[in-house]
This record gives C-alpha cells, sequence and structure tokens, in this order.
C-alpha cells in the first residue's frame, strides 16, 4: 500500500491550513538560514577587514587594544610612536612598505586618519580587495581630505565641499581647528570596513593643523595661518600606528620579534588575522544568540504544524475508521499521519530555501552598500544543508504526536465512526 | 492462503460462525453473549437490533476489529480471534467489504479512486481483478451495475453525489476484488423509501452475481422479508437486557 498519494491528496483537500502552515514553517527556515549565512558572511568579512598586511605596530599595549584603536578607531592609544622608530623599522630589509597612520582628531563624529597616500593602495579588506575611489582622488594638496563612503553619504558631502576637523575624538568637541580647513578632495567606494567611517587626510596636514597647539591647547597669541604653516616643517614627531607589508610572509615572526624586542622604545607587533579572530571570540557570543533564537523560531513554527495537524484529527476520524475498515492497520494510520507530518516539514524547507534565495538576490546590493556584507548567491553550504536536515529530523519528530495519537485512535475507534 | 484453506476445511460452505462468544466493553458489564451463530454461504442475513443494542459491536468482531473474551469467531473457516493485529487487518482487507451508515467515502478522492482503494489496501483483490481486466475496468462495471453512469461520475469528487449514489459508490468499493463476505452497516437509513428499495434491489443482484455472503444490519424491520433470513440479535443475544442496552446505547 501507498501512502504518499494518499497523503498528498489528503494535504491538498486542506490546502488553505496546509499552504499557513508551509508558509510559516517556510519563513522560519528562512529566518534560519538567512541568520546562518549573514553570520558566516560577517565572520567573513569581519575576520578580512584588514588583509594583506602582515603586521600592525603600536606602541606596547595590548594586542586587542592595538587593534581596536588602529583599525576599528575604538578608544585611544595609551602612547604614540616615534616618527625616528617608525623610520628605523620601516627601513629593515624584509620590509616591502609601511604605512603610518595618525589620529586623534575627528568630524562631526567621523574619525579623521592622518597617514599618507600610500594607505590607498597598501589598504586591503576581505580577499585581499583594494580600495577605489567613487570620486575624486587622493589628497594633492595639503589641506585636502578623502571620505569614507559612510561618512560622505551621512554627511551628504560631495567633491569640493570644505570641512573644518575637530581637535578630539569626542561628539561634542569644542575646540575646532577652524583656521585651517579641508576640502574634499575623493570619496572611496564601501568597503564594510572601519574605512568607510573615516576622514583622511594627510600626516603632514595634521602637523599642520596643530602647528600653534602645545599640550592639547592653542597656544594663545601663536596663530599660524594656513599659509603660513604650509613654509613649516610638517615631519612628525610622533604617529599612533602603523602598517607593515612584507617582501615575504615568512619573514613576518622575525620581523615581529625585531619590533617587540625593539631598544628604543616599547613597541608591540601583531599579526591581524590573528587578533581579529581573537576580537570575534569577545563579539561571537551574540552570533550564538542568533542562531538560538532562529533555532526556536522553528520549533516555535514546528509546534505549530503540530497543533495544526491534532486539531485535523478529531474530524479524520471517520477518515481513519474508512481506512481501517478497509484494511489499514493501526501502524498504516500512524505511517500516514507521521508522512504527512513529514511532506509538511520537507515542502517548508524546500519553500524556506527558495524564500531565502529570493530574498537574498533581492537585497545583496542594499546589504553591501549598506552594511558592507557581501553575500554571494552560493549553493547551500554543508553547515545548511545539516540545518535542514534538523529541520526535517524535527518535523518528523514533531509528526511523532499527532502520528501517536491517531494510532491510539484507530485502536479505540475500530470501525465505528465518531464525530 | 486463505483460499486454499478454506477449501480443505470442513466449514467451507459456512461463511460466518460464532460459538460461546462473550464480548464486554472494559469495565463494563458484557453486552454479548452469543451461544450461536452460523451463516451459510451466499446467505443474505438481515440481522436486526434497537439502537445501542450491540449490533456495531457484533460487526467490529466479525470485522476482526475486536477481539471477544470469550469464544470464537470464524470467518471462512479462520478463527480470526486467533490471528494477531496485522493479521486480522490483512484478513478484513481480502475478505470483507465493509459498507457504513453514511459518508463511506474519502472527500479527497474521486469516486474511481475510492472504489480502488479497496483495492490498495489488498493484494488478493486486486490481483483478483486484474485476471479479468484493468482496475479501472472493474470499477466502472460495478458502477454501470449499481446504475450509477461511470462516465458521468467516475472522476467527480464524491461531494457532488446525493448520499443513495454515494452509499451506492461504497457499494461498488465493498464488493471490487470479490471479498466472500460484505457487512453493511444500516446502509440504507439516509435513503428514502423508493431509493431504499431500489438499493435493495442492486446490492442484491451485485451479492448474487459474485456469490458473495450478505450481512446486512438495520433496526428496521421492514426490510427484512426481501432476505433469505433475518436474525433478531435481542433472540440470539443472551446478555440482552434493558439495562445494559441502555448503558450501551449512553457509551
Amino acid at each position: 500500500m501507498r501512502l504518499l498519494p494518499l497523503a498528498l491528496k489528503s494535504l491538498r483537500n486542506r490546502r488553505f491550513t496546509v499552504a499557513l502552515t508551509v508558509f510559516t514553517l517556510a519563513l522560519s527556515v528562512c529566518l534560519l538560514l538567512g541568520v546562518e549565512r549573514v553570520r558566516t558572511q560577517t565572520r567573513e568579512s569581519f575576520a578580512s577587514t584588514v588583509s594583506g598586511t602582515d603586521l600592525i605596530v603600536g606602541a606596547r599595549s595590548g594586542p586587542v587594544n592595538l587593534l581596536l584603536y588602529a583599525i576599528f578607531h575604538i578608544g585611544d592609544a595609551t602612547n604614540n610612536v616615534s616618527w625616528q622608530s617608525y623610520k628605523e623599522i620601516a627601513a629593515l630589509p624584509d620590509v616591502a612598505w609601511s604605512v603610518p597612520i595618525s589620529l586623534g582628531d575627528s568630524h562631526r563624529g567621523y574619525r579623521v586618519v592622518g597617514t599618507s597616500a600610500d594607505f590607498f593602495t597598501h589598504y586591503r579588506y576581505g580577499a585581499k580587495h583594494t580600495l577605489s575611489f567613487a570620486q575624486g582622488d587622493a589628497f594633492s594638496d595639503l589641506y585636502d581630505a578623502v571620505l569614507g563612503a559612510e561618512a560622505a553619504r551621512k554627511l551628504g558631502y560631495r567633491l569640493g565641499d570644505g570641512i573644518v576637523v575637530a581637535h578630539g575624538t569626542g561628539r561634542a568637541t569644542i575646540a575646532e581647528h577652524k583656521d585651517k580647513p579641508f576640502r574634499v578632495a575623493g570619496i572611496l567606494q564601501a568597503t564594510g570596513t572601519p574605512v568607510d567611517a573615516s576622514v583622511f587626510v594627510s600626516l603632514a596636514a595634521i602637523e599642520a593643523i596643530h602647528a600653534d597647539w602645545q599640550y592639547g591647547t592653542r597656544l594663545p597669541g601663536a596663530g599660524v595661518s594656513a599659509d603660513a604653516a604650509r613654509k613649516l616643517d610638517l615631519t612628525p614627531k610622533t604617529i599612533t600606528a602603523f602598517l607593515l607589508g612584507l617582501k615575504s610572509r615568512v619573514a613576518t615572526f622575525g620581523v615581529q620579534r625585531a619590533i617587540n624586542e625593539y631598544e628604543a622604545e616599547p613597541l608591540l607587533a601583531i599579526l591581524p588575522g590573528v587578533t581579529l579572530q581573537q576580537l570575534w571570540g569577545l563579539v561571537g557570543i551574540a552570533e550564538n544568540a542568533l542562531r538560538l533564537i532562529s533555532a526556536l523560531v522553528v520549533l516555535v513554527v514546528l509546534a505549530g504544524m503540530l497543533t495544526a495537524l491534532v486539531t485535523t484529527l478529531t474530524e479524520r476520524r471517520r477518515e481513519m475508521a474508512i481506512l481501517r475498515a478497509l484494511g489499514a492497520t493501526p501502524l498504516t494510520i500512524f505511517g500516514l499521519l507521521l508522512l504527512e507530518a513529514l511532506l509538511l516539514a520537507a515542502c517548508g524547507a524546500l519553500a524556506g530555501i527558495a524564500l531565502l534565495y529570493l530574498a537574498l538576490a533581492f537585497t545583496q546590493r542594499a546589504l553591501l552598500d549598506g552594511y558592507g556584507i557581501a553575500i554571494a548567491l552560493t549553493p547551500p553550504t554543508a553547515t545548511e544543508l545539516i540545518l535542514i536536515g534538523g529541520v526535517l529530523l524535527a518535523g518528523l519528530v514533531a509528526g511523532l504526536v499527532p502520528a501517536a495519537l491517531a494510532y491510539r485512535n484507530a485502536l479505540a475507534d475500530g470501525l465505528t465512526i465518531r464525530t | 492462503m486463505n483460499a486454499s484453506l478454506a477449501a480443505v476445511l470442513p466449514f467451507r460452505e459456512t461463511t460466518v460462525e460464532l460459538r460461546d462468544l462473550q464480548f464486554a466493553w472494559r469495565g463494563a458489564a458484557p453486552l454479548l453473549d452469543i451461544e450461536n451463530l452460523s451463516i451459510a454461504r451466499g446467505e443474505r442475513v438481515f440481522l436486526q437490533g434497537a439502537s445501542g443494542s450491540g449490533k456495531s459491536t457484533l460487526l467490529g468482531l466479525l470485522a476482526g476489529v475486536l477481539l471477544p473474551q470469550r469464544g470464537a469467531v470464524r470467518v471462512l473457516g479462520n478463527r480470526i480471534n486467533d490471528l494477531r493485529g496485522a493479521q486480522r487487518d490483512r484478513f478484513r482487507a481480502d475478505h470483507i467489504g465493509f459498507v457504513f451508515q453514511m459518508f463511506n467515502l474519502l472527500p479527497f478522492l474521486s469516486v474511481r479512486e475510492n472504489i480502488l482503494l479497496a483495492c490498495r489496501f489488498s493484494a488478493l483483490r486486486s490481483q483478483q481483478v486484474s485476471e479479468r481486466g484493468t482496475l479501472a475496468a472493474e470499477a466502472d462495471r460495478l458502477l454501470a451495475a449499481l446504475d450509477l453512469d461511470p462516465a458521468l461520475i467516475g472522476a467527480k469528487a464524491v461531494g457532488e453525489l446525493s448520499i443513495g449514489q454515494q452509499q451506492r459508490v461504497a457499494v461498488a468499493r465493498a464488493l471490487i476484488g470479490a471479498p466472500e463476505l460484505v457487512i453493511a452497516d444500516e446502509p440504507t437509513s439516509a435513503l428514502d423509501a423508493d431509493a431504499r428499495a431500489a438499493f435493495l434491489g442492486l446490492l442484491f443482484a451485485e451479492c448474487q452475481r459474485a456469490g458473495t455472503t450478505l450481512v446486512f444490519v438495520s433496526h428496521d424491520d421492514s426490510l427484512a422479508p426481501r432476505f433469505d433470513r433475518r436474525v433478531a440479535l435481542a433472540e440470539i443475544n443472551r446478555a440482552a437486557l434493558p439495562v445494559r442496552s441502555a448503558r450501551a446505547a449512553g457509551r
């Protein structure tokens, strides 16, 4: 006796409630897989916030701390690195390139990063993507600024606009470098990294705006005009951190040791990939919470399916009695109900996958632009297949309840039709 | 196996035999206590009983869905109360056609699919039909014999049929594959007098053609004269007392 056609036709007969059940299941499966996909993609893009940089160097503190302030612009450096040390390390034979970073100023809540134009050629993110300019170019004049995509979009800047840099990093800074305004020379493409929320100026510009400053305040009466500042020696005395690219990755640990044992001042060199993983370990609790919640949603929906199946049992006792009269064993009835639950779960899972790809296809662009999360329309991963298998298994387990009830009814009712 | 078994057993001319049968629902007083009831092959028996007298319970025992506490239920020579559950279900599928009072058909299957459902559960009946033609052709032949136009209603949904038509489709399903015994539980109670008479005529004709034994249960004695024999449950049931009947009715 093949139960499948019977189960299918019975489900089709109840197509409205069945469609509702499948639809809610599809939504929950879509949520489960969507969370999984966004989670892995987020982790991947996080882990590759900095790629292609072999070492990040700053004053000695903790690795995560250095990564947080140098790359994510969270918190402040405890100490600076002398320009002298920077030049010496940059000149090591294994070093291919170096990019200095000087932090400390901000513009309307966005960090101002003093760096060299090399930043735009050497900084890599994701799968070794380089930064590219949406508009304009890197700085050519002393008072040129380059904006990250988010900073430009949120603040509504266009090329040629003037901006004033504020001293300090708080949102409510009072002291502004009003006498030396910058011009927006370039706007970067979105990257999904902290670069998007940064304002880049040259190191020399950082020196220039602080020419008449000492110990964190403006020296009274010692005003240096914007043009006068151009004529000063704008070589910085200190920087906050710097990025290093090596000629060969084999040299990484040697150079790292050399920097960590550097005698002139206490420095710390970190491997960005390793420290990013450590940092993700801290953030990871949230991702597990997300997974847990989406798994719970699936369970709740399956409980709903169970309820829907159980409530139909009363009206289907007649159907069961007819099948029993035709020779169906109680076990057949059990199998029929279990098969229906499995079919519902399978339809829900399939529809959920379809819904996920549909949603991804429509939101792919927005996710990349708005959040920098690049989600590719790739086939389901092994983890996702395991999740789908888990949903089917849970559906089967949920189906055991109505199946067992129908089995019990079938034994008790016999051929008596009860309604 | 049952066909060959029946051939060598001395009961070959007896389709149904109950002996010293006792049945009680759990925790209740005995509902049925029947010393002897035997129904010959091809016989058309009218089993009369009031509501709650234990008619349906008796049919459950005949069909092998219920088991007696004592005694034997023999159908086609097989002591079916000795068979295991799944074997009894199999036996029922192979040898017994069942017609309920009403709502015999699955609403989500077409008329033809409903009839063929009996063959789906029984390889034996399916095979018996296949020896002479296709399953669909036999279903259509039965529909035509029962005064229903197969071309017109074969593919129809069950809900589009009148009650009388539905009952005749149920008869077609009970008869397909020529089971030896057909049990009908008040199949005409939802029909008017004319339809009832026509229904009985068609049912008898088909049973006769296939040599089928018919056990027809009803509380309506006016139908009894058309049967070979009338059996009143109250007369053969030694447990039939008014008090017990009332209790059973309340169950």
